[in-house]
């Protein structure tokens, strides 16, 4: 038992000191993913409390949430420096392609509010 | 297919230049191959006319005409009284608006340009348009996969795939007619996000796929197989980043889009054939996160915590899939429609839902149904799986995976070989053009050996050559080798230079793939006339099998050509001689015919949505005629239409699809009884026929006074005479019956006045015949 909670010890330690190397942008879009993820986890919440009447509202609410946290997902991917993929893909465009998904998405769902 | 002439044109000096003509020249082949797509779906407007086909398109026709006439508002609010009475229907939510949207759009942009096209002719056509478009798409999600000649090839063969073709042809304004166009092109934009992985692109996919929604019901096909591809990729070891942006995106943006379509609605998340989409999205995040962490850490410390996360992971998955479970079996036809679960067990409809089995078009398809629709294109597809897996990618990985889905739908159902027929095409596009590269290219190596003194400039400079060209051959693949011949005579010595500037890879599995001379000229040779064969059976099959509008017949006989036109005939004096607001019975599939050519309210359409009231109209013409007459009158009808091929030995009657009239009926209102109406097993209508089949009114509707025609009676579909030839009506009264006997049109007697008294023997005796049949009790009621 010991060995298995410094092994866990040890694995924090690692993660925390290799998530520090990541570059201050990448961060950046970690805690706004993390932000999206927690107003969807509190809005399921609110819906087990409350109900899920406006079904719609509530459909539109959380799957804005999750489409945003998605959306940051795949920009954080495009920008990583450490990705060989996007090599020759400019930040740039990678912004520009996830303003224009997220467009869609929030016309989209401000379609779908009711 | 009239692109050859300008194959030499690969032989033009410099690389750039030799690109710009493959440009043009590839441009210039699709747009021949969108002009063959197109053309070969107009036979039905030159053999008929330009006529809208069958049953359902008249419905979208007439759809088509009220969005155009009020505007969309009107559209989504529309609630149709004129069929389904008194139920009525709400078409705008019950509607795949795909088809409808864009044919009124096309009609609008036409008509503010000032070309003043009518909504039927626009109709007409939307069809064979989309399948230009279709081929286009084609091209694209082959040239995805393997190139630009497969895709090329691909585009030309399904430009002409028979199946396809009986599905849109012009005039069969039918959902198909677009939605395989956009599930085509749907699959394009995720084969492309996949290979780039570019959130536009993405973007784009989901759009396509809200496009897919609002066209057809298919559009489960795709939501269901992205999922299981991205699955594939996974347990295959293939996860990428691209993959990841290629999928989560759709899902989340493709569920809200599809939630926007009312007919799909809350659908999009609260039926199974959506879940696994939302199970393989937890999957695939479960997934990138442990590729994530396994990009952070050591090797080491990543076992370590590889235990962690994949316990965490799976735990939360478990729950997810508990809950769903639990939500799934909570709702009794466990969240899956009856169509999707006859396609999952094909025995489902046929146990339990006889309206969906009744339909042709749901049935098992034949062996020789393959060989008509996609011919050939049965031999090619092994070997275009094998191409796919020569250097299997992504693409290639989700065609083979298209191909085995779909095969599987198409044994299913037989309108489903429609799905089939593009990712039969596509594999033997890519088996065709990989054939014809690898030929051309040992006869190229062979020639350059002939021609060539020196062996050692010919050993190095073919195999670079021959990777420099096949793209050039691909192109021109299906046609003469002479062109070829000539080009790589010429291209030799340019390729020579070539091979001086490149560094020389030792290819030797190139040189050993080399064929010899003769075979491969005979190969190409062969090659040719399969594709001869394909296209002449195409044409064919263009021409004569599929270009039957249905609501025309034609025979041909010793004396020419026989036009029957019986049904516009009969909806022609529906709607001149009865009153605007009449109900007109009939079985379902001639509703939607009724309302648009006669424009009278029908009690139920080919729509089908409510059972019960189908089984009501199966059980009136499965009953006796005065209980037949009081459903009808209950249901305020007051004409009855029958079709009838008797007469002329027309199949397809309404005698045939008696049965499905009990069974559906019998399903609901259990006094109908199949057996009553079998022979030891056997439908059969003459002398041998149950007393309760010969009384029932379907048969007396239908051969009411035939006996009268030829004197015996004898029925030219069954094949023999009639068994009951001499009767009365009681409560119907024949209206009209047209020029073939092909339908026939009853009208409901009115109630008889209540009479007492001498008023009653006075009416006895001078009506003498109608009130003697109806005094004769009904033995059989």
């Amino acid at each position: 038992m010991p060995r298995a909670t410094s092994d866990a010890k040890l694995l924090i330690q690692s993660l925390g000191k290799a998530y520090a190397a990541t570059p201050t942008n990448l961060k950046i879009i970690d805690l706004y993913v993390g932000f999206a993820v927690a107003t969807a986890l509190i809005q399921v919440a609110y819906m087990g409390l409350v109900g899920s009447f406006p079904f719609n509202s509530f459909l539109s609410g959380v799957l804005s949430c999750i489409g945003t946290a998605v959306l940051a997902v795949c920009l954080r991917i495009q920008v990583n420096k450490d990705n060989k993929e996007f090599k020759d893909l400019p930040p740039e465009r990678a912004f520009a392609d996830f303003v224009l998904c997220n467009l869609v998405l929030h016309l989209v769902i401000m379609n779908f509010l009711g | 297919m009239a692109e050859p002439e300008v194959s030499p044109a690969a032989a033009g000096g410099g690389g750039r230049l030799r690109n710009a003509f493959g440009g043009v020249l590839c441009a210039f082949t699709l747009l021949l191959i969108g002009v063959v797509a197109f053309s070969i779906r107009l036979f039905s407007v030159i053999k008929y006319e330009s006529v809208i086909h069958e049953f359902d398109p008249y419905f979208n026709f007439r759809v088509t005409q009220f969005l155009s006439k009020n505007g969309i508002y009107e559209f989504w609010n529309w609630f149709d009284d004129r069929t389904w009475y008194p139920l009525g229907r709400v078409i705008g939510g019950t509607v795949y608006p795909g088809l409808t949207l864009t044919a009124g759009t096309m009609w609008w942009l036409l008509n503010s340009l000032n070309i003043p096209l009518s909504v039927e002719t626009v109709c007409v056509f939307t069809a064979p348009i989309f399948s230009a478009n279709a081929s286009w798409a084609t091209y694209l999600l082959t040239k995805e996969a393997k190139g630009t000649g497969a895709g090329l090839m691909a585009a030309a063969i399904l430009a002409m795939v028979p199946s396809y073709i009986s599905r849109s042809v012009a005039g069969s304004y039918d959902n198909e007619a677009v939605a395989i166009f956009a599930l085509i092109f749907t699959f394009y934009l995720y084969v492309k996000t996949l290979n780039t992985g570019s959130l536009f692109y993405a973007t784009l996919n989901a759009l396509s796929y809200f496009y897919m929604v609002c066209s057809w019901g298919g559009y489960t096909f795709i939501i269901n197989l992205i999922p299981m591809h991205v699955l594939l990729c996974i347990v295959t070891g293939r996860y990428s980043s691209r993959l990841y942006i290629a999928y989560a995106p759709l899902v989340v943006l493709g569920t809200l889009l599809a939630a926007l379509v009312p007919v799909v609605g809350f659908n999009a998340v609260m039926t199974s054939e959506h879940f696994a989409s939302f199970l393989v999205f937890i999957i695939l995040h479960v997934v990138a996160l442990v590729y994530y962490i396994k990009g952070l850490l050591t090797p080491r410390l990543f076992k370590v915590a590889m235990t962690l996360v994949i316990s965490v992971g799976l735990a939360v998955c478990f729950a997810v899939v508990a809950i769903l479970v639990a939500l799934v079996a909570s709702s009794p036809t466990k969240g899956w429609s009856g169509r999707s679960l006859s396609l999952l067990d094909p025995t489902y409809a046929s146990k339990y839902i006889p309206i969906i089995a009744s339909v042709s078009e749901h049935q098992p398809p034949t062996w020789p149904s393959y060989f008509m629709d996609i011919n050939v294109l049965a031999f090619l597809i092994p070997a275009g799986i094998i191409s796919c897996f020569l250097p299997l990618s992504d693409a290639s990985s989700f065609m083979v995976l298209y191909l085995v889905t779909a095969v599987y739908f198409s044994g299913v159902m037989v309108r489903l070989m429609l799905v089939l027929a593009p990712a039969a095409c596509i594999l033997s596009g890519i088996a065709l053009s990989e054939v014809f590269s690898v030929l051309t290219r040992s006869i190229k190596l062979q020639l350059s050996k002939l021609f060539d003194d020196s062996p050692t400039s010919s050993g190095d400079s073919s195999p670079e050559s021959s990777t420099n060209s096949t793209k050039n051959e691909n192109r021109n693949e299906k046609h003469e080798i002479a062109p070829k011949e000539k080009t790589s005579k010429k291209n030799r010595k340019k390729e020579k230079e070539v091979a001086e500037s490149v560094p020389v890879k030792p290819k030797k599995e190139n040189r050993l793939l080399v064929l010899p001379f003769e075979l491969s000229v005979m190969g190409i040779l062969l090659l040719i006339v399969l594709g001869g064969f394909y296209v002449v059976h195409c044409v064919w099959a263009a021409a004569e099998a599929y270009s039957a509008p249905s609501i025309v017949l034609t025979s041909r006989s010793r004396d020419g050509l026989h036009v029957f036109d019986d049904f516009r005939e009969a909806y022609a004096w529906l709607s001149h001689n009865t009153d605007v607001d009449d109900k007109v019975a009939s079985w379902w599939d001639y509703g939607y015919q009724t309302t648009a050519m006669a424009n009278r309210t029908v009690i139920v359409d080919n729509n089908t949505w409510n059972n019960t009231h189908i089984a009501t109209v199966g059980t009136a013409m499965s009953s006796p005629e005065k209980a037949a007459w009081e459903i009808f009158n209950s249901l305020d009808v007051k004409y009855v239409l029958v079709v009838f091929g008797g007469l002329v030995g027309y199949p397809s009657d309404d005698i045939n699809k008696f049965l499905w009239m009990v069974r559906i009926g019998g399903g609901v209102f259990p006094h109908i009884k199949e057996p009553d109406y079998l022979r030891d097993g056997q439908y059969r209508v003459d002398a041998q026929a149950t007393p309760t089949m010969l009384n029932c009114l379907m048969y007396k509707l239908c051969y009411y006074r035939f006996v009268e025609t030829d004197g015996k009676g004898f029925d030219r579909v069954r094949g023999y005479e009639i068994g009951k030839k001499h009767f009365k009506l009681t409560h119907f009264e024949e209206v009209f019956t047209t020029h073939h006997w092909m339908v026939r049109i009853y009208k409901l007697k009115p109630q008889k006045n209540r009479v007492r008294g001498k008023l009653k023997k006075l009416k006895a005796s001078a009506k003498t015949s109608p009130t003697l049949a109806a005094g004769r009790k009904n033995p059989w009621q």
